[in-house]
């Protein structure tokens, strides 16, 4: 299953997990992302990092170290 | 001031709300300037308290820093839990919550909500940008929601002032009429754990503490609370967290997933969103600013706007006080008679207040500039974009912009840094902002360029040299704060999320009154301590006035009408003072940097504010204190000799000239940044560790450029 850092901009789909079981986790599903919902990848900035994802109706700048715990589901 | 400290009959409400929801625009709205900072030890963030009066009741609104979560992880955030719970000493429990919460993203703006429902508290749920929300088809049914909740839901348009009286009449009902809100379900396992842990907190406990001790695997709640409450947890916490894993709970995951699918529940049913999805304003806004290509160059276009502006806008501006000054200062002149009295008023307090207010300009400038910025969402962008090179040191693209600010001024660099909400990033950024060569600096490498790098060089050498001046601190500053992220400020941080909101008009009175905030805290706090500081170097460079052969020198300068005297009489005045005779004393110290006791002086007597170094240099090069242009100075520095005799070497050569202007790229001589370093990080060790390793790296890189200059001649 491809992580979040892996799939390309522009792409959609389901969150299925997130590795991983610090404080980082936790601060990540109180920002919305959570198993099940979706997601859509917006952009990257200009060297690739951080990544603009869309989950809950809002976007969200995060940096591919912690895209890389997030499983993702492509549609 | 005094209506404001709490009459002991008022209603006290705590306001809640993610970053950017209209939180501080309500709180202005509802309490007028009617407000103070509060003071809490230990803790960079402001807090502040209102008051308001609403059919006869008085009430009472601490505002809580926005935040996506009541989960603490630092200090700071701990303090807004303790307000919110009742836990601060300093603060009694508010009687209820006010959570503000943005309609058009509901559902993640609720998630710190249902942390304030397990409070215990009543709690009052206020819904802002419902304009923002309808423009893009979400239609909400507040009433709806409301009874969903059982708790009152009003929508409020702040700087309309809208639903205001609707929220306060709603405020004044909870006094009489208590409704409480729901309980957030968790399934029944976890239920029951929290419960336990909830029967050993005492009177002090509420469902939402229990659940935190249980949730918070890091250990940094139970720890605090362990203190603060004097209770031993930790085994029934372990216990409790051992039976929920072995039924195959994630307890790291439990909380989010239970809290969002509860959000879900009461919300869907009063909501309804356009089908498919709607490319919005900000959708093709961002398609451009966050372009790899038009992106940038849109960044560098506004940066290189805010720039201009900072020096060509502010410039005047700084003139204007300057003259000012003068004006202020002749006119004392010929009220006051000569003396002592004169002197202070004249040289240090008006230089010390004026040497406060030049930084104004540049300050509102800088602050109309950024809060416009972050106002209209871009400021989030900018971050975005340059996160990845300020990673590279450590740290995260918000460090950006205050870094870049202090290449004009340190001062509104450091209060810049109020972006940052990770803590260590933000200390970071603030210890290393004064290393960026301020425009405080750029006299003294124009003088010194001029008057030892210019002549016999290519036309092209004195911008060369400038150029590698200001990259001193370009390539400096990254690199200690690569080294303090690694050391004294080591630790995992929270992870750089960020929020990147709508576009929307920037509010005016928004911008005002962040400008206003940022111009006066800078004036009171920072004010005084350097007016104060600037008498203390006037007072060691006048006392003792009265030689040891009993001239006085006041008196024999006031006698004189032959300018050279006068500036001879100056010049021995300065080099018997206190400040002068320390500088002999110190020779020792600045010759390896090629430099003898008057320039050993002039740079003492420049570490309250680097600008006056142009000035002392003229006095004790026997110039006086007003060199009628810099001209004069440059030459007489180009035939300078060592001891001021003929017969012994150039005082000047190249290494030496370089070595000063290191030292000033370098050493950190501003009295205005170390207060305001003071004055935002709330301790008397920052701005001390901050004045030593810039000093000290300052004298060694000095050293090393004027013994290795030294191989070359
Ligand atoms: N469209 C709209 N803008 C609002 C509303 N409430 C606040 N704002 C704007 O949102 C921006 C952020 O407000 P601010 O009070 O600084 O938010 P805070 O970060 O929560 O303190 C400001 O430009 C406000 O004028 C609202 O109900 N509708
Ligand atoms: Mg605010």
């Amino acid at each position: 299953m491809p992580t979040l850092d892996q799939v390309p901009i522009g792409c959609k789909g389901i969150i299925s997990s997130i590795r991983g079981e610090d404080a980082t986790v936790q601060r990540l599903m109180e920002m919305g992302i959570i198993e099940g919902e979706p997601f859509e990848l917006v952009a990257s900035a200009p060297m690739g990092d951080p990544l603009e994802i869309k989950v809950q109706g809002y976007r969200l700048s995060i940096r591919k170290s912690e895209a890389a715990r997030v499983f993702v589901q492509v549609s | 001031m005094n209506e404001i400290t709490a009459p002991l009959k008022s209603f006290r409400i705590a306001l809640l709300g993610n970053p950017n929801t209209g939180k501080t625009t309500l709180f202005n709205v509802l309490t007028g300037l009617n407000h103070r900072v509060g003071n809490y030890p230990g803790v960079t963030v402001e807090i502040k308290k209102g008051r308001f009066v609403h059919q006869s009741n008085a009430i009472e609104i601490l505002d809580i820093p926005g935040t996506y979560s009541l989960a603490p992880r630092s200090p700071d955030e701990l303090l807004s839990v303790e307000l919110v719970l009742g836990l601060n000493p300093l603060e009694k429990v508010p009687d209820a919550l006010l959570v503000i919460a943005d309609a058009s993203n509901l559902e993640r703006n609720l998630y710190l909500a249902t942390q304030a429902f397990e409070t215990g508290l009543p709690v009052i749920l206020a819904l802002s940008m419902v304009d923002l929300a309808n423009a893009s088809g979400v239609k909400i049914d507040f009433k709806a929601l409301s009874e969903k909740l059982g708790i009152p839901v009003i929508a409020i348009h702040a700087s309309k002032r809208k639903g205001l009286d609707e929220l306060k009449n709603a405020i004044v009902l909870l006094q009489t009429e208590k409704r409480m809100p729901p309980v957030p379900v968790f399934s029944q396992d976890v239920i029951s754990n929290r419960a336990k842990i909830l029967g050993l907190l005492g009177d002090k406990g509420s469902l939402f503490l229990a659940g935190r001790l249980l949730f918070e695997t890091d250990g940094f709640l139970a720890q605090q609370l362990e203190q603060k409450l004097s209770l031993s947890l930790t085994p029934a916490i372990l216990e409790s967290r051992e039976a929920l894993k072995s039924l195959g709970i994630n307890l790291v995951s439990i909380e989010a997933k239970s809290r969002y699918a509860w959000i879900r529940e009461m919300v869907q049913p009063c909501i309804s969103k356009p089908e498919g999805r709607v490319t919005g304003f900000t959708d093709r806004v961002d398609r451009i600013l966050t372009h790899k290509v038009f992106g940038m160059f849109f960044f560098f276009l506004i940066m290189f706007s805010m720039f201009t502006a900072l020096f060509v806008l502010a410039q005047p501006l700084m003139e204007w006080i300057g003259e000012g000054k003068s004006l202020v200062g002749q006119g004392l002149e010929s009220i006051l008679p000569d003396g002592m009295l004169r002197s202070l008023l004249v040289d240090g307090l008006l230089e010390g207040v004026g040497g406060v207010v030049v930084f104004l300009p540049q300050i509102v400038i800088l602050f109309g500039f950024l809060s416009v910025l972050e106002d209209c969402g871009y400021m989030a962008r900018a971050a975005f974009l340059m996160d990845r090179v300020m990673a590279k040191c450590g740290l995260s693209g918000k460090s950006f912009i205050p870094l870049l600010s202090s290449v004009a001024c340190a001062v509104p660099g450091v209060l810049a840094t109020r972006v940052i909400e990770d803590k260590r990033d933000r200390l970071a950024t603030i210890l290393v902002a004064p290393l960026m060569s301020c425009s405080a600096r750029l006299p003294v490498y124009v003088l010194f360029i001029g008057a030892f790098l210019t002549e016999g060089y290519g036309w092209w050498f004195p911008g060369l040299v400038l150029f590698l001046m200001y990259g001193i601190g370009f390539v400096t500053a990254p690199l200690a704060a690569m080294l303090f992220k690694s050391t004294i400020l080591k630790g995992k941080g929270a992870p750089f999320l960020m929020e990147l909101p709508v576009y929307k008009t920037p509010s005016f009175s928004v911008v005002f009154a962040r400008i206003y905030e940022a111009s006066l805290s800078f004036l009171k706090r920072a004010g005084t301590l350097i007016a104060a500081t600037m008498v203390l170097i006037w007072a060691v460079l006048y006392f003792p006035y009265i030689s040891s052969t009993g001239e006085n020198y006041p008196e024999r300068i006031a006698a004189t009408e032959n300018k050279a005297e006068q500036d001879a009489l100056l010049l021995e005045w300065k080099k018997n003072s206190y400040l002068g005779r320390t500088g002999r004393l110190i020779e020792p110290v600045v010759k390896p940097l090629g430099w003898d006791w008057r320039i050993g002086v002039a740079t003492l007597a420049s570490f309250p504010a680097r600008e006056v170094v142009v000035g002392t240099l003229s006095i004790v090069f026997g110039l006086g204190k007003d060199a009628e242009d810099e001209q004069q100075l440059l030459e007489i520095l180009q035939k300078a000799r060592w001891n001021d005799d003929p017969d012994q070497p150039l005082l000047f050569n190249v290494p030496s000239a370089l070595s000063l202007m290191v030292f000033f790229a370098l050493c950190c001589q501003c009295g205005s940044t170390l207060m305001v370093i003071r004055q935002e990080t709330g301790t008397w060790f920052w701005p001390a560790f901050t004045f030593i390793y810039m000093t000290g790296l300052a004298y060694i890189a000095a050293l090393l450029t004027f013994q290795v200059g030294l191989l070359f001649l």
